[in-house]
This record gives C-alpha cells, sequence and structure tokens, in this order.
C-alpha cells in the first residue's frame, strides 16, 4: 500500500534550492499536510513525488519502490491542481472518464468508475457542463473526481481550496478528508493556510525555504512547537524578548525589558543567556486595575477587535512592550480601551527559546 | 520631471470620444480604400474582360487546371508543413538542449531570404550542375512540380513553426501535466489534451502555409519549368487582361471560401480525443522513438529547408575570394543597378514598415479589443485576411489596373508602396490584434481608475507588454516588403533587388555575381532581423 518515503532529497533551480536535503515518511492512508509559507518548496517537493519534476539528488519511494526514474503515468497517483486544470474541451464526464480511458480499462468499467465518482462528488447532474459552465466549487469536486476515477491510492493535492471562498473552501474540506478516509487512500495536501492543515489533517510538516523544520500532529505542532517559526505560523503567539537571569533547577528566571521577571519551566539554557518567550494569546489572563503580582505586568488596552467569536485586546506593557490577549466574546466581561489591566502569565504554557542568531525579525519572516 | 506640454495635450486629446472615434474611422477607411478594395476593384473594373477567356475552352481549361494545381501544392504542403513543423515546434519548445535557441533562430532564415532569391537558391541546390546534382550526374530534382513543393515547404515552413512555437509557450502546461498524472503516456498526452487545446493555432498555421503558397509568385517562377500553377498562369498571360482577371477572381473567391469554411468548420472539427490505444501510445512515446522523431524533424528541416535556403550564399564565398568584392563595392558596371535597387528595396521596406504600424495600429486594438462588438468585428478579422491569400502577382496586377486607370497621376513609386502595404499590412494587424487579445483588460481598466488617459495607457501599459509581438509583426512586413517580388513586377517598371536579382538570373549573370548579389541581400536582411531582434531581448519582456 502507498506509504510515501523521501530520502536526502534535493532540488535546485539554478541557484535556488527549491528542496534542501529533505528525508520524510508519510504513512499509508495518512492525511498529511506540506504546510510553508509561498515559496518555501512544498509544491516542488508535492510535484517531485507526481514526477512531474526530478529530484537532483535523494530517492523517493511510494510503497516500497523506488520512483526517480518512473514517469507519472506509472506511479498510479491522482493528482488535483491548484487551477484545477480541467481539460477545457472535454466536458464533466469527459474529464472524470479521462483516467480509466487513457489506462485502458473497457468501456462499461470506466463509465461504472465516472458515475461511482460523480456520485460521490454529487455531481452527477452536470455530465454534459464544460469547464467553464462550472462554479469554482464544482470544478474542484470534479478535479477530484477526476483524480479519484484513475483508481489512485495516493492523492496529491495541491492547494486545491485556495481559489474557493471561505464558506465553499470551509465545507470542501471537511469533505475532501471524508472522502479520502472512506477509500483509504494516503493523501498529500499542500497548502499554505494553516487553519485548513489543522483541520484536515493527521500530521503536517512545516516547510520553510526548502528545509522540514517540524513534522507533528496538529496538535503537537500548537502545543509543542520546536521553533519560534513554527509558534509564530501555527497559530498566533506573542514573542517577549529577556535573558535568563536565574536557574532553579527546572525552574529558569527570564527577566524582560523592564525588569520586569517571568518564571518559567525548561531546561537546557544557561544563565545570561538571550531567551524569546512565545505565549499563545488566548493563555493570558487579563483582569482590571492594577494588582502587581508574580508573573504578571501591568498595562493599558491600546486597541479591542471584536471578531465575533472572540474579542482581541492589544495591551501596551509597562515596558513597553505589546501583547495579544484573546477572550471568549459571549463569555467574558469586555474591556475598555485605555483601560487599566494586570496581565498574568501561566508559566507551564510558555515556550522558552534560545535568542536566534539571526535575530527575532529574521526568525519570524514567512517569505 | 514634468510631462511636456505637448504630450499632456495629446493625453488629454485621446479621451475624447470624438477623437477617437476619428481614429478608429479613418484607421477602417484607410483599410478599405488603401488595402482591401483596391485590389478587388481592380479585378472588378475589367470584369467585362473575361469574356475574352470564355470564347477560348482550351485558355479556360489551362486555366482552371493551372488553379486547380495551386490548391494542390498549397494543400500538399501545407499538410507536410504541420507533419513536419509541429515535432519542430515542440522540440525547439521542450527540449533542454541551449542549441535550441540556435535552432530557433535558425528556422526563421528562410523569411529572411527574399523568395526569389531562395527561389533560385533551391534551383541551384536540387537542379544545377554545383548542387546536389553533382553527386549523381543528371538533375537530382528537375524544375516542375516537385520542386516547386520543396520551394513552397522551404519558404512555409518557418509559418508553422513560428506559429507553433507562440503557441506552445503560451499554452498553460497543467492540462498536459494533469493528462500525464491520471495515467496517460506522453503521446496519449499530447494527442488527446495539448493538441486538442491548441487545435486553433495548428489550424492558424496550416492555414497561413496554405495562404502563402497559394499566393507565392517570385520564387515560384524560378522553379517552375513547365508546371504552371495560378500565379504562373497569371505571370505567363499578363499582358492578357481577360486571362489575369479571370484568374484572380477565381482564386480570391476559392481561396476565401477555403478559408471560410476552415474558419467556421475548424472549430467544429472533432478531432479523434476520445479513443485511446494505451499500449500502442506507451511504445510510440519511449524515448528511443522520440529520438528517432527528433532526427527525421531535424534532417528533413537542414536538408529540405536549410542548406538549400542558404545554398546562394556559396558562390558568394567564392565571388569574395574571386576578386569581385572590391567591383561590387565600388559599384562599377552591374554593381551600380544592383545598390540602386538595394537601396529601393530598403527604403520601400522602411516606408511600408512605418505606414503600416501607424494606420495598421487602430485597426488591432479595434479588433483585439472588438470595439466594434462581437459580429463587426470577427467579420473585418477575416477581411484583413484577404490580401494575404490573393497571388501577389495578381495582386500586383490587380493595383495596377485600378490605380493606374483611376488615379494615373499617382506616381510610380507610390504603387509600389500601396502594393506592398496591401501585402504585409496583414501580418502587422494579425501579429498585434492577437497580443492586444491576450493584455488582461483589467491592466488598462487599472490604468484608468488611477487616472490614465487612453493614450498614457497605451504607451505605458498596452505597448511594454505588446511590444514583442509589434515587433514580430513589423520584422515580418519589412522582410516580406524587401523580399517581395510577384506584385513588383507587375506593378511597376521600378527595379528593386528581388527584380533585379530575377533579371540577372534570366539574362544569364555569372553565378558568382549573382550568389555575391543575393548574399548581399541576405546579409543584410540578416542584420536588420538581429538587430530588431537584440533590441527587443535587451530589454524586459513579460
Amino acid at each position: 500500500m502507498p506509504d510515501v518515503r523521501l530520502v536526502n532529497v534535493t532540488k535546485k533551480y539554478g541557484k535556488i534550492v527549491a528542496v534542501d536535503n529533505v528525508s520524510l515518511h508519510i504513512y499509508d492512508k495518512e492525511y498529511f499536510s506540506l504546510l510553508g509559507p509561498s515559496g518555501c518548496g512544498k509544491t516542488t517537493l508535492l510535484r517531485l513525488i507526481a514526477g512531474l519534476v526530478h529530484p537532483d539528488e535523494g530517492e523517493i519511494y511510494i510503497g516500497n519502490k523506488l520512483v526517480n526514474d518512473v514517469p507519472p503515468e506509472d506511479r498510479d497517483i491522482g493528482f488535483v491542481f491548484q487551477t484545477f486544470a480541467l481539460f477545457p474541451h472535454m466536458n464533466a464526464w469527459d474529464n472524470v472518464t479521462y483516467g480509466p480511458r487513457v489506462k485502458g480499462f473497457n468501456v462499461k468499467k470506466a463509465e461504472t468508475i465516472g458515475h461511482e465518482v460523480l456520485e460521490m462528488v454529487k455531481l452527477h447532474q452536470r455530465l454534459d457542463a464544460y469547464p467553464n459552465e462550472l462554479s469554482g466549487g464544482m470544478m474542484q469536486r470534479i478535479a477530484v473526481a477526476r483524480a479519484l476515477a484513475a483508481g489512485a491510492q495516493l492523492l496529491l493535492l495541491d492547494e486545491p481550496l485556495g481559489q474557493l471562498d471561505a464558506k465553499v473552501r470551509n465545507d470542501l474540506r471537511y469533505e475532501i478528508r471524508r472522502m479520502t478516509k472512506d477509500l483509504g487512500l494516503t493523501a498529500i495536501h499542500v497548502t499554505h493556510d494553516q487553519s485548513e492543515s489543522m483541520v484536515i489533517s493527521d500530521r503536517i510538516a512545516v516547510i520553510k525555504r526548502g528545509r522540514i523544520l517540524q513534522v507533528g500532529s496538529p496538535k503537537e505542532l500548537y502545543m509543542a512547537p520546536k521553533s519560534i517559526f513554527i509558534a509564530h505560523f501555527i497559530g498566533e503567539s506573542n514573542f517577549l524578548e529577556g535573558y535568563v537571569s536565574s536557574i532553579n533547577g527546572k525552574q529558569l528566571t527570564i527577566e524582560l525589558r523592564g525588569g520586569t521577571e517571568i518564571k518559567v519551566i525548561q531546561q537546557n539554557m544557561r544563565k545570561g543567556e538571550g531567551a524569546v518567550l512565545a505565549i499563545r494569546p488566548e493563555t493570558l489572563v487579563v483582569e482590571k486595575g492594577r494588582k502587581k503580582k508574580r508573573n504578571s505586568m501591568l498595562g493599558i488596552i491600546q486597541r479591542t477587535t471584536f471578531e465575533g467569536t472572540n474579542i482581541r485586546y492589544e495591551v501596551k506593557l509597562e515596558n513597553q512592550d505589546l501583547v495579544v490577549v484573546v477572550k471568549p466574546s459571549m463569555i467574558e466581561e469586555w474591556l475598555n480601551l485605555g483601560e487599566k489591566v494586570t496581565v498574568n502569565f501561566s508559566p507551564e504554557k510558555i515556550r522558552v527559546f534560545a535568542y536566534p542568531e539571526a535575530g527575532l525579525r529574521e526568525e519570524l519572516t514567512v517569505e | 520631471m514634468p510631462k511636456p506640454r505637448i504630450t499632456n495635450t495629446l493625453y488629454e486629446l485621446s479621451s475624447k470620444t470624438m477623437i477617437k472615434n476619428t481614429i478608429y474611422i479613418i484607421s477602417t477607411i484607410i483599410f478599405f480604400a488603401l488595402i482591401l478594395l483596391p485590389p478587388i476593384l481592380g479585378i472588378l473594373i475589367k470584369w467585362n474582360t473575361m469574356q475574352d477567356v470564355f470564347n477560348q475552352p482550351k485558355l479556360v481549361s489551362e486555366a482552371l487546371n493551372a488553379i486547380a494545381a495551386s490548391f494542390a501544392v498549397a494543400f500538399v504542403v501545407s499538410s507536410v508543413d504541420v507533419i513536419f513543423g509541429v515535432p519542430m515546434a515542440w522540440m525547439i519548445t521542450r527540449g533542454k538542449s541551449k542549441w535550441l535557441n540556435v535552432l530557433d533562430t535558425l528556422s526563421d532564415i528562410p523569411f529572411i531570404v527574399p523568395t526569389a532569391t531562395l527561389g533560385y537558391s533551391l534551383l541551384l541546390f536540387w537542379s544545377e550542375p554545383g548542387g546536389l546534382s553533382s553527386l549523381f550526374g543528371t538533375p537530382f530534382v528537375s524544375p516542375g512540380w516537385l520542386l516547386i513543393i520543396l520551394l513552397h515547404f522551404a519558404f512555409s515552413f518557418p509559418v508553422v513553426v513560428r506559429v507553433m512555437v507562440g503557441a506552445l509557450l503560451d499554452y498553460k502546461l497543467e492540462y498536459e501535466q494533469a493528462s500525464r498524472t491520471l495515467g496517460a503516456a506522453p503521446l496519449t498526452a499530447a494527442r488527446t489534451v495539448t493538441f486538442a487545446i491548441l487545435k486553433p493555432s495548428v489550424i492558424a498555421s496550416f492555414t497561413l502555409a496554405f495562404a502563402r503558397s497559394l499566393s507565392e509568385t517570385g520564387a515560384t517562377m524560378m522553379v517552375a519549368g513547365v508546371f504552371v500553377n495560378g500565379p504562373i498562369f497569371i505571370k505567363n498571360h499578363i499582358n492578357e487582361t481577360g486571362a489575369l482577371v479571370f484568374v484572380s477572381f477565381i482564386l480570391i473567391v476559392l481561396s476565401s471560401l477555403v478559408f471560410v469554411t476552415i474558419r467556421l468548420l475548424g472549430s467544429k472539427l472533432r478531432l479523434p480525443v476520445n479513443k485511446v490505444w494505451p499500449m500502442t501510445e506507451r511504445k510510440l512515446s519511449t524515448s528511443a522513438v522520440a529520438s528517432s522523431r527528433n532526427s527525421v524533424t531535424l534532417l528533413v528541416f537542414f536538408v529540405v529547408v536549410l542548406v538549400p535556403s542558404l545554398f546562394v550564399a556559396i558562390p558568394a564565398f567564392e565571388a569574395v575570394f574571386a576578386g569581385i568584392l572590391p567591383e561590387a563595392l565600388s559599384g562599377l558596371g552591374l554593381w551600380g543597378d544592383y545598390w540602386q535597387s538595394m537601396a529601393l528595396s530598403y527604403l520601400v521596406g522602411t516606408v511600408v514598415t512605418l505606414l503600416n504600424v501607424v494606420i495598421g495600429l487602430p485597426m488591432a486594438i479595434m479588433i483585439g479589443r472588438k470595439k466594434l462588438g462581437n459580429g463587426l468585428s470577427t467579420i473585418i478579422d477575416m477581411l484583413v485576411n484577404i490580401p494575404i491569400i490573393v497571388p501577389s502577382v495578381a495582386l500586383g496586377a490587380s493595383l495596377a489596373i485600378f490605380w493606374t486607370e483611376n488615379f494615373s497621376f499617382i506616381p510610380e513609386i507610390w504603387l509600389l508602396i500601396f502594393a506592398h502595404l496591401s501585402i504585409t499590412y496583414p501580418y502587422f494587424v494579425r501579429s498585434m490584434s492577437a497580443a492586444v487579445e491576450r493584455i488582461n483588460i483589467d491592466l488598462e481598466e487599472a490604468g484608468k481608475t488611477l487616472g490614465a488617459k487612453p493614450l498614457c495607457i497605451f504607451r505605458t501599459i498596452t505597448f511594454p507588454l505588446a511590444k514583442y509581438s509589434m515587433l514580430s509583426g513589423a520584422i515580418m512586413m519589412f522582410t516580406r516588403s524587401v523580399s517581395e517580388t510577384g506584385a513588383t513586377l507587375v506593378v511597376s517598371n521600378l527595379v528593386t533587388a528581388p527584380v533585379l536579382l530575377v533579371n540577372w538570373v534570366k539574362t544569364g549573370v555569372p553565378t558568382m555575381t549573382l550568389g555575391l548579389g543575393c548574399g548581399f541581400l541576405i546579409l543584410f536582411s540578416f542584420i536588420i532581423l538581429l538587430i530588431l531582434r537584440l533590441v527587443a531581448r535587451g530589454r524586459r519582456t513579460y
């Protein structure tokens, strides 16, 4: 069955290294996402797996078969393109049954498969429609149906929801996952949208500048990011700069700008070392008034934004750092602009990273 | 830097609807009055002379045979063009070797060799003792229908390659990749997806090659021997107005019918994309088969197109070593007339190119942006093609009749310019209107919302994005004008370089002198083309 293994794979375009010595194992029947900012090499990685581009170095296995020299048509894959790439001169039916036809299935079998997949994507009524007569959502369904009809066990999806509006996108992402799970397929899904990858994937690989930074379940990546970039790219984080002022067993004291001290749990840091605290906005507790205590800082509400489910506060701390705090809008009492507040930190929910050599700004750069 | 007042004034004027409409109307009037109607009216004026032909059944039968021969040659040539031109374009666009750029440039060579010279070159290569015949003792291919087919193939092959290279470069590769990921072998993907989508370009390339073959006269005369096709018949009966009108009329009507049919039915033509032979096509997609296909394509290109086209240059080298060069450069004897004719050719080429850019640009925008609505724009688009399909010698004769009978005061040089305007106009308008159509209208509208006036939008947005196509159109016009022979021969007594070379051939001027004459013409055209290409490539393309 199709698990996919990449061993030290590198792909260069001239001087640009699009994929840099990547090794990865995607398990059979897994829904796997390649997540990263634009230009990070995730689409190149997917195209390498599809055989649409060839690696300069390294090996790619589908199942147990080395496929470096196997052309795309012999890799037994289904590929859904970002632009759908539905053949404009064929109607929906001809598009969907193209795979079975070019693979030499007999007419009856091709038609049976065609009906099955169109049933699955609920587009039986638009068999005769040409791509330019279909909405974005319909085109996307036909593109998925076409990839499934080819009988592949490995489905490759290149930003398949990127061109759809928000509502359709939300509906279709659950539908695609359901279909692949029902059919027992392995799926590799490329996206730059972290919320999409979180809800759809069993595991995610976060990629930056051609390298894989971390592979893990959505929960692992969110709860335990291994780098400042992942803490920034997956979900949202506040970053506060300081240094390790004292160490007491596993407990570190980080002195922030302005002298405020925060106690956190962390190993592998040395006294005097520069540190960056990554704090999720929803883990901060903000209360009215100034009540200076341990692991807290005073501040003023500088901006409030109502987001529907949540209300979002930007708080200017006493040391001039800015933090974002997010609270459920229907539950908590709202705070006012300019209101003096106390922000409380929960040490067990703070991640501490060594200060990056290239600087925090560079580390957070997405492009 | 503040804009000069004159520019501002022009920008302001360009936003006035009346000014815009006036420009479009003038452009349309010029198209009808100068480009389209004179060649047609020239024939219609002499309509009654056709009676003379009907009284001579033998002449009618000869004329009809000649027309049938023209269509047969054009059909065979353009089919073979597509068979070899499409793989060549595929190799140029899909191959990875850096040498393919050179191959791409080489494929343009027959464009820049004046057609009469090309005809002579092929004659030397295939038939004369100095060419292939020296290997076999007897003429390898004697003048006649086969040599005409070889000639027409040589000059129309680049048309197909040029059109298909452009189409394949514009083509969205994802369709083909999608097909491959669905299990299609490379040949299946190309057949069922790529060329099914590019069908309009394949048809367009076939049509252009067909038209070029139908209308070519100058070179055909050199290699025809006793074979008579439409243009040769007209040339042979140039003094018999009735015969000339009769054949021209039938050629125009039949070719228009063919093109309208292709245009209307081409889009409905179903290519066999549903049936697939997976195993056979897989075998035909192997790299060994692809290499064989490339080798055959290259062999055909070099042996049938490139080497015969440049064969005329070989005596030019001999002439240089034989000491004829100083004599040629000093303008002594024959060479005085030669340089005069060269100057005339390049002068006419330049004037015609500039005039057509000015009068063709508004028409190209009108067609590209469908300013007259869908229906009318399509009709105008079709009418623009007509001057390409009229045999150049018939067009020249018809123009001569029209202008000399109605406007006898017009100097001969202007007749020549008018004839060349008619012949070259479609190349520019075709190329430019397609480029305008490709530019997303949103970009121009973005310019409008930012406060730019129409002329400013053209100068700063449309022109930079379409300049390569504009240049291609200009190059085609210029080379076509400089190499034009058929119409030039009949429209005036002025001697351009191709006409002079035809005369040299007829009067038996020594091969080395003739070779050197042709060599100069090719060299200068090549240099001009190279400079224009470098200018276009030196700037950024989008």
